[in-house]
């Protein structure tokens, strides 16, 4: 039995325009103690999706799925107090702007003890202990002298270590990390990313790493999912999504890196992500996709597999028969110079 | 902390030199003087006009006049009232307590349903719950205080018969003033029928002052909550899998709370004027009447000194107020 198992998860919010879907038919497995990455960029869903896990999505989002299910339990028949109590211990989340996410008014001793008060029922002097343990694990020096300190007290890195230690203060089985370092300062992201990697290795948790950032992700996971506009593109184990992109929107990702360029300009995607109301009917991808045929822009491609994963195209770039079909169905011929090596 | 109040307190000087100079000069702009209301329609002839007003002083230049007023304050002289010939301290200091009773039970009730509904109203935006709280709140904040106390005696009081039209105690009933604040007096004597007097006395008063109050707060809480409800830490704590409740009455309230105390803070000043309106249509024996009838009789001292103390009393709340902010705004108490 998978740890996690996603199937069809649509977010949807009301607009001007009716129903907008930030998120659109999703689907996600995790295994126990796998380190999962989500790429997109921004607006594509990858954040909305895995709030809607935690059932944080805001008002006056909606989220359906066909499947959504921890452990085998089915999280959309669950009581709200049945998912409470499982919200922030068996699965935690930590976000993007660590300042902002603690709360200003509370120590963060306090912020730390009243997740083991309200998840193991711990008491004052039990609970302080073990915070001061959590702290020491994070990397924070002179624990007990920070219980006392209010977040503006502490730097960015530092109060991420406090998201990170109340994350992981009831050993949940998957910790949801939002771009956990994209608000910091260099040195002290990869600092941060090496904590979460230790003690999901040690702990035995299942990480979900959500980032724009490919080189974080070819470093740290063993699988990637690649987001565009609400719409998982292709789901690959990393080595060989980074070896060989079977997506021409992986592909011009990879690119696009600064790592992957030769000194000149760097690569860029021509266009911009559909916005949340004006999704084409065919290929979310097709208006900016070098390879888009009259089919594509008609037919939205299922997520079926592909090679050792997932893949949402018509023509993946490793299919031999894609010229022909690609020429069959009315596209010009591929334009070689935007084929990607890695 | 003790910088921060050393420095709100020096601007205490400037700001009753102020409050004196404006009243003594207001007051004697007003035609007549307190020995022509002294005379009354018997009137009095000139001569002695103008010799009672020698006695007074008021025969001097007004700066000389404010001069003398003021080294006698330095001295803690607040003068006598040219009517009751009583010491303004004094007559201040028995009527204010009724006008602290009045002021604390509208401001308590303007918090205890204003809080709530302002909560209430931002968990479960734009349903008819809020639009219903901000509908109300708007028109109490718009309602004249006279006008809305006059309705609420014409319906409880005439109509209905429930309460009392005017006055803090039935006449049959004597309270030995210990507190001065007849609810907790009657208490103390252990006299539950006095007791029950007193409180059905101040119910209309209380809300008709705590009305503007009530919306204001009202208001305020929604939009604060509102704010702060969409903020990450919010987020942070339903992921740690907190109760609704808790989330909303500890991680978001706390924070909410903030620009709501400044908000109760600046009342206090809305709740003084408010109650010199109240005090006069419910007979309410506070000092607002009490200033309204020296305005009447010209009784100079009383006012100056009357505004004085009031001005004095404003000025500590908001001291106070400002010290609580820094004690629910951890961020604040740290900067200097």
């Amino acid at each position: 039995m998978p740890l996690l198992e996603i199937k069809n998860l649509s977010v949807e919010f009301p607009s001007q325009h009716g129903m907008v879907r930030a998120v659109d038919g999703v689907d996600i497995m995790l295994e126990r103690g796998e380190v999962l990455g989500i790429v997109g960029e921004s607006g594509s869903g990858k954040s909305v999706g895995m709030l809607a896990l935690m059932g944080l999505v805001p008002y006056p989002g909606r989220v359906r799925a066909d499947k959504l299910q921890f452990e085998g339990r089915d999280l959309q028949t669950l009581s709200e107090r049945e998912r409470r109590a499982l919200t922030g211990k068996d699965v935690a989340m930590i976000f993007q702007e660590p300042t902002t996410s603690l709360n200003p008014s509370f120590t963060i001793g306090y912020q730390l003890a009243e997740t083991l008060h309200v998840h193991e029922g711990m008491d004052r002097k039990a609970a302080r202990r073990r915070v001061i343990e959590l702290l020491e694990q994070v990397g924070i020096p002179a624990p007990e002298s920070r219980l006392s300190a209010y977040p503006h007290q502490l730097s960015g890195g530092m109060n991420q270590r406090v998201m990170i230690a109340m994350a992981i203060a009831c050993n949940p089985k998957l910790l949801i990390a939002d771009e956990p370092t994209t608000a910091l300062d260099v040195t002290i992201q990869a600092q941060i990313l090496d904590l979460l990697l230790s003690l999901q290795r040690d702990r035995g948790m299942a990480l979900i790493l959500i980032t724009h950032n490919m080189g974080v992700v070819s470093d740290t996971t063993e699988r990637v999912a690649v987001m565009y506009a609400g719409q998982i593109m292709e789901q690959r184990p990393t080595q060989s999504l980074f070896a060989s992109p079977q997506h021409p929107y992986t592909a011009a990702l990879l690119a696009a890196r600064p790592e992957a360029s030769d000194g000149g300009r760097l690569a860029t995607i021509p266009g911009v992500v559909p916005g949340l109301s004006d999704r084409p009917p065919g290929c979310l991808f097709g208006p900016r996709c070098i390879y888009a045929t009259p089919l594509a822009d008609k037919v939205r491609p299922d997520l079926r597999p592909w090679m050792d994963g997932l893949i949402r195209c018509h023509y993946p770039l490793g299919d031999p028969t894609r010229d022909e079909r690609i020429a069959a169905d009315g596209g010009s011929a591929p334009i070689p110079e935007r084929e990607t090596t890695s | 902390m003790l910088r921060f109040i050393f420095t709100r307190l020096s601007l205490v000087v400037p700001t009753f030199i102020g409050i004196t100079l404006l009243v003594f000069v207001l007051i004697r702009l007003i035609p007549g003087d307190p020995i022509e209301t002294m005379a009354g329609e018997r009137g009095i002839d000139a001569l002695r006009h103008e010799q009672l007003r020698k006695e007074y002083g008021f025969d001097q230049p007004v700066l000389v006049q404010y001069g003398l007023y003021l080294s006698r304050l330095v001295h803690g002289d607040f003068g006598r009232s040219i009517v009751t010939h009583e010491p303004v301290i004094s007559e201040f200091g028995t009527l204010f307590p009724a006008t602290i009773e009045l002021s604390v039970c509208a401001i308590l009730f303007a918090l205890c349903l204003g809080l709530p509904a302002g909560i209430i109203a931002a968990v479960r935006r734009n349903s008819i719950f809020d639009h219903g709280v901000m509908g109300v709140s708007l028109t109490g904040y718009s309602m004249p205080i006279f006008w809305w106390g006059l309705l609420l005696i014409l319906l409880f009081s005439v109509q209905l018969g429930w309460t009392p039209v005017s006055g803090r105690i039935a006449v049959q009933y004597f309270i030995e003033p210990v507190t001065g604040f007849l609810l907790i007096d009657a208490l103390l004597a252990g006299d539950f029928g006095a007791f029950r007097s007193a409180l059905s006395h101040l119910v209309l008063p209380m809300i008709v002052l705590g009305t503007v109050p009530l919306a204001v707060i009202a208001r305020m809480t929604r939009s604060a909550m509102l704010e702060v409800l969409g903020e990450d830490y919010i987020r942070t704590a339903r992921a740690k899998g907190l109760p609704y409740f808790r989330v909303i009455a500890i991680h978001a309230l706390r924070n909410a709370l903030i620009p709501v105390v400044t908000v109760i803070g600046l009342q206090v000043g809305v709740l003084f004027t408010g109650a010199i309106l109240t005090e006069t249509i419910f007979s309410w024996p506070g000092v607002g009447k009490w200033l309204i009838e020296g305005i009447n009789r010209r009784d100079y001292p009383v006012l100056q000194g009357g505004t004085l103390l009031i001005g004095a009393i404003i000025m500590i709340v908001n001291l106070l107020v400002d010290v609580a902010y820094g004690l629910i705004n951890p961020r604040i108490r740290y900067t200097r």
